[in-house]
């Protein structure tokens, strides 16, 4: 049942509150541990067009338009672990990877096995293999193997605490006070849901023009362009993780990653998204400034995309993705887990998934606070 | 599988379902609907703290009286801090505890076509809050003028507004003087500047009873006018002509009223003091034109932009022969094979979206503070109808492209809201039952997020109409 405080935010005028009661409780105690940092990739991220297996002999025939160059080819790929090259957009990551602070891995799920981009997040973020009503998250029960102290506590940047964060251990958000707009991914499909009412259907459209000429040709609905957006709200997680008592972890949530049409190879939107997470990266790199060296970040989406390029140039939902493990407190530089390869499918459309994704969550959470991978597996995850 | 009447019962003449009520419904959606007709109790709102009219003026009073002993004083922008402070506190104390009472009513009623019946008769007798004295009343005005008689005669429904505190003083009757009345020939009268006022006639004929259309000339508005004098307010000075009445209470005063006999539409009224304007009102409650016009804007309401000519002349013919019996008129609207048709023709208001919304929730109690904004925000802020005709009623007023950009984003914080507990597929059976659409369905269980699910729930055409 929704309760009286959150419908309070969900007023237009509730967010300085939230602002407010964020600063306020992290006012005390030293940092002393690692700071632990979880990216949510929300509309699963492409993992084939992140980390392309280029050598793999059925991927350029699988991927078509959408398969990128070898590495030193024009355009190409950044090589990574042999036949393995980054997306020629993620210039930051490819720099850890060669300061060995960046390590990923390929085929990974979590135990979620149907395509529903909300109820596969959910069991991403609950990290368990069932989500009930009652469900907590993985990184809130993880702050639990802290040492009790005033940092032992979350954040979340946005409006509200994903699940991720949610339960009996402390958990705030912060979200930036701004307007909240939907963004244009969102009023796109609900244009096509107004296909058969023309009023709300003209509405809509001439809503959308109007606000693109508000904003200037060139920009063009640049307020609800959720990508813009990536880098401030990685700069706003590095300065309240680095503020003195700052919290032990961070959650960050990046939308618009479902592309099902027009996806683009080295160019185009999913390029562009790539980039704006490549500098939110570089944006916490540089706003973590010394405490950079503590800190453990996890990039994972809540499933990967068919690896055939459908009928209008894009990927529907698939299976087996790719996730990221990276920071200053990383030991890198090598892949992780196995590459099941292209020539079998699952459900001859998905790459196989051939890793748990809770692996590389637990080895983060290892890294950033100290501790068995072992026993984080077992005690966050059940497994 | 659930007929579809039952959604149309909770969305097309109620405020929404809230989570497990469509079930409910299901059993006996006419019945469910027919349960409400005549239960005035459910209708009715009691919360701590809200005014009577009487309180409510004498709030009123005691500001302006404070604003006047400053404004003698001179300071100019210490007046300006105090005043603001002065302002919120009356709106608190008034209509702030009001809208927060009738929200909070709104969003957890089960009785959500009472509710309904009541705010479209609420809005056809618009009280609206336009400067500070006309703030304090709306609130008060709909719960001891509207509420308790919605399901009576349309005539006692008539009396009880225009004699109400709240709306003697909206609409300026409360200073009306008749020219030869024996205060305005006294010196007392000419030092009040005072003379007739016509505002409450003219709007009581052209928006309460005939119509705009309802073949009465300005010489009937005067003549009505003349009438009305003599109804006013027992203010302080007032008081003392009125037998001492108590401060905020409706009196006639003898001495304000104009003398002698009036003419309307052809029709002689005897001087008869008090009673004249009220045997006006219950001559204008019976001419069938009203039958008409009610008719014609219940229909509006309810069911299309456009109504149904066979609707309307049901519920026309239904008013004239109970003398408008307004729990008869809800029955034949009920029982009307037009008000049950499968196509949605009714955009919603932002009122009834941010409503309905917050029942589809599950919303039990909720802050009024920041949500007030909002209905701001929409273009619906309670009791701020922009004149006295009251809130628009069709679609092409409320669906501009700006108005639904606003809901989309209103809808992409609500979402956040409501996500933490809800899962979007089953937040829109839940509120659409049968009415949602494969398509919808299927572009909610497609969204990216959980909050884009909502939105489109939220935002979807069968979610929008109703």
């Amino acid at each position: 049942m929704t309760n009286r405080r959150t419908f309070l935010t969900a007023g237009l005028s509730g967010l300085t509150l939230a602002m407010a009661g964020a600063r306020a409780s992290f006012a005390q105690a030293p940092a002393n541990s690692g700071k632990f940092v979880f990216i949510i990739l929300r509309g699963a991220m492409d993992g084939l067009a992140a980390v392309a297996p280029y050598a793999d002999p059925d991927y350029r025939a699988l991927r078509g338009n959408l398969a990128l160059a070898e590495p030193g080819s024009p355009d190409g790929c950044l090589p990574l672990t042999a036949g393995f090259g980054l997306h020629p957009n993620l210039q930051t990551l490819h720099g850890l990877w060669q300061e060995r602070r960046m390590s990923f891995v390929h085929a990974a799920a979590s135990p979620y096995r149907e395509r529903s981009h909300f109820d596969a997040q959910d069991m991403l973020e609950a990290g368990t293999a069932q989500v009930t009503s009652g469900s907590t998250g993985w990184l809130n029960r993880a702050l639990a193997l802290l040492p009790a102290s005033p940092d032992a506590e979350g954040v979340a940047i946005g409006r509200t605490i994903p699940l991720v964060l949610r339960g009996t251990g402390k958990a705030t958000s912060w979200a930036p006070p701004l307007a909240p707009e939907s963004d244009m991914d969102t009023l796109m499909r609900l244009g096509d849901l107004y296909a058969g009412d023309p009023m709300l259907a003209t509405a809509l459209a001439m809503a959308i023009e109007t606000n693109q000429i508000a904003d200037g040709a060139e920009a063009g609905m640049s307020g609800r362009n959720r990508v813009g957006a990536y880098a401030s709200l990685a700069s706003a997680a590095a300065r309240i993780l680095s503020a003195p008592g700052g919290p032990a972890a961070a959650v960050l949530s990046f939308e618009g990653w479902d592309t099902h049409a027009n996806q683009g190879a080295t160019r185009g939107q999913l390029a562009t998204r790539l980039e704006a997470l490549d500098q939110a990266v570089a944006a916490l790199r540089t706003g973590l400034g010394p405490l950079w060296s503590q800190t453990t970040v996890v990039i994972a989406t809540e499933f990967g995309r068919t690896v055939r390029v459908n009928g209008t140039g894009g990927t529907d939902h698939g299976t087996g993705g790719a996730a990221f493990l990276l920071g200053g407190a990383v030991q890198g530089g090598y892949m992780m887990g196995d590459w099941p390869g292209l020539n079998r499918l699952h459900e001859d459309r998905d790459l196989i998934p051939a890793n748990d994704v809770r692996t590389v969550f637990a080895a983060g959470l290892a890294h950033a606070w100290r501790l068995d991978q072992a026993v984080v597996m077992a005690e966050v995850f059940n497994a | 599988m659930m007929e579809l009447d039952a959604v149309i019962a909770a969305n097309r003449f109620g405020l929404g379902a809230r989570p497990g009520e469509l079930a409910l419904i299901a059993a006996n959606p006419r019945g469910w609907l027919l349960n409400q007709v005549g239960n005035t109790a459910a209708c009715q709102i009691t919360a701590d703290g809200l005014m009577s009219g009487t309180q409510a003026f004498e709030a009123l009073q005691a500001y302006l009286q404070a604003r006047n002993a400053q404004q003698r004083g001179g300071d100019a922008v210490r007046f300006q801090a105090d005043e603001r402070g002065r302002l919120a506190n009356l709106v608190g104390q008034t209509i702030g505890r009001d809208i927060e009472a009738r929200i909070q009513h709104a969003i957890t009623t089960p009785a959500s076509f009472g509710e309904r019946w009541v705010q479209f008769w609420s809005n056809h007798f618009t009280v609206a809050a336009r400067s500070a004295q006309t703030t304090p009343f709306p609130g008060t005005f709909e719960r001891e003028a509207i509420r308790p008689h919605v399901w009576g005669r349309f005539e006692t429904l008539l009396i009880a507004a225009e004699t109400h505190v709240g709306m003697l003083i909206y609409l300026d009757q409360a200073q009306s003087i008749g020219p030869n009345s024996q205060a305005a020939q006294s010196g007392a009268g000419q030092r009040r500047r005072a003379g007739l006022n016509e505002n409450l006639a003219r709007e009581i004929l052209e928006l309460h009873t005939l119509g705009v259309n309802g073949g009465y000339q300005q010489a009937d508005v005067t003549e009505f006018a003349r009438a009305l004098t003599g109804w006013t307010i027992a203010g302080p000075r007032v008081r003392r002509l009125a037998g001492n009445a108590q401060i905020g209470e409706v009196v006639f005063v003898p001495a304000l009223h104009e003398p002698g006999p009036r003419r309307i539409m052809g029709r002689s009224f005897a001087a008869s003091g008090k009673n004249q304007a009220l045997d006006i009102l219950r001559f204008l409650a019976g001419q069938p034109v009203v039958a008409r016009q009610i008719a014609t804007k219940l229909a509006r309401h309810f069911v299309a932009d456009d109504p149904p000519q066979s609707l309307i002349a049901r519920l026309e013919t239904n008013f004239l022969a109970t003398q408008g019996d307004l729990s008869a008129l809800a029955k034949t609207l009920i029982k009307s094979p037009e008000a049950w048709m499968p196509e949605a023709g009714k955009f919603k208001t932002p009122n009834d979206f941010l409503i309905s919304t917050m029942r589809a929730g599950g919303v039990a109690s909720t802050s009024t503070q920041a949500l007030r904004g909002t209905f701001e925000q929409l273009g619906q802020a309670p009791w701020r109808a922009p004149s006295p005709k009251g809130w628009p009623d069709v679609a092409t007023e409320w669906a501009a492209p700006d108005a639904i950009l606003k809901r989309i984003d209103w809808s992409n914080l609500a979402a956040d809201a409501l996500g933490e507990s809800t899962h979007p597929v089953r937040f829109a059976e839940e509120a659409l039952g049968p009415a949602l659409r494969d398509t919808t369905r299927t572009a909610i269980s497609r969204a990216q997020t959980a909050r884009q699910g909502l939105v489109l729930a939220l935002m979807s055409p069968e979610f929008q109409r109703r």
